[in-house]
């Protein structure tokens, strides 16, 4: 599995990490919740209650609406550029919902907001899915493709 | 209220993931190749966002409550156990097969790129699966205690 050539982006990076913090701090001080992207979306999925649904569309709705407005300032959508088949996206889909279920949480939730807390569950599952992901790059593109 | 001020947060956060590099599949693999083409943007994403995070959070949990809610919504548990470990090793497995992560493919289908709308289906499609399954280990496990306790 090869991948596709990508330019280092410092600035634009970190801008795009400072601005992902100021959401977790801004939904933190306004309802005291962690900005978990699986948290929110699991929250909506049966069986949990449709009781709080209002304010997860609507996170959500700014979330996909994002990729829009950056397209209203900068001219262009930003990239999507996906370097394998469909049907490894959809097994790697399926794999990281059971994952990040079990888990509680994904990159969002503990790699971020967890890990500015401190909490030791979050730095444990941020230390073993950044080990795995990288394991599993390399078997796929230098074991097993190369 | 509450309603505008979430839709904003996560317009931020879309906005914040789109320019990072964290809605392109190819940014990050290469991130984790580093045996191949490395591309260390990310690091600075994850050190942006944290820092920030850090700071604020120190700030917010200085208020007496949040502003919308009468009390702080946080995970308590500390231990370690097999399902946290376990999960994130499955979701390692899963972010290197397909490279999206939960909050890198939730505003990367606002691109309107069809490949997102795959990956998200079968997401989806997993958390499901994965809640069905907790649910019912915990009625086994609690129909057991229930059974010793008789």
């Amino acid at each position: 599995m090869t991948g596709i050539e990508t330019t280092f982006t410092p600035w634009m990076s970190l801008a795009g990490g400072v601005l992902i913090g100021v959401a977790s701090v801004l939904l933190m001080a306004v309802q005291g919740r962690i900005l978990g992207a699986t948290g929110i979306l699991s929250g909506l999925l049966p069986p949990s209650g449709a009781a709080d649904a209002g304010w997860r569309v609507a996170l959500l709705l700014g979330m996909v609406t994002g990729p829009a407005a950056v397209m209203g300032v900068t001219g262009a959508m930003p990239v999507v550029q996906v370097p394998v088949p469909a049907a490894m996206l959809a097994v790697g889909g399926f794999i990281v919902g059971i994952g990040v279920t079990f888990g509680s949480g994904c990159t969002s939730g503990h790699g971020v907001c967890g890990m500015a807390r401190m909490s030791p569950r979050s730095a444990v599952a941020t230390l073993t899915f950044m080990a795995v992901t990288a394991l599993t790059v390399f078997v796929l593109r230098h074991v097993v493709g190369g | 209220m509450k309603l505008i001020s979430s839709y904003a947060i996560g317009l931020i956060f879309g906005i914040g993931i789109s320019i990072s590099g964290m809605a392109n599949p190819a940014k990050v693999l290469n991130f984790f190749d580093f045996a191949g083409m490395w591309d260390p943007s990310l690091i600075f994403v994850m050190g942006g966002a944290l820092a920030t995070a850090f700071i604020g959070y120190r700030i917010v949990f200085g208020f007496s409550r949040p502003l919308l809610s009468d009390r702080f919504n946080l995970p308590a548990r500390r231990d370690l156990d097999l399902p946290l470990i376990g999960g994130a090793a499955v979701f390692g497995v899963g972010w290197g097969i397909g490279g999206f992560c939960p909050g890198g493919a939730l505003p990367a289908l606002g691109t309107g790129n069809y490949e997102v709308f795959i990956f998200a289906a079968a997401m989806v499609a997993g958390i499901l699966a994965a809640k069905r399954l907790q649910r019912w280990s915990g009625q086994r496990t609690s129909a057991q205690k229930h059974q010793e306790r008789t």
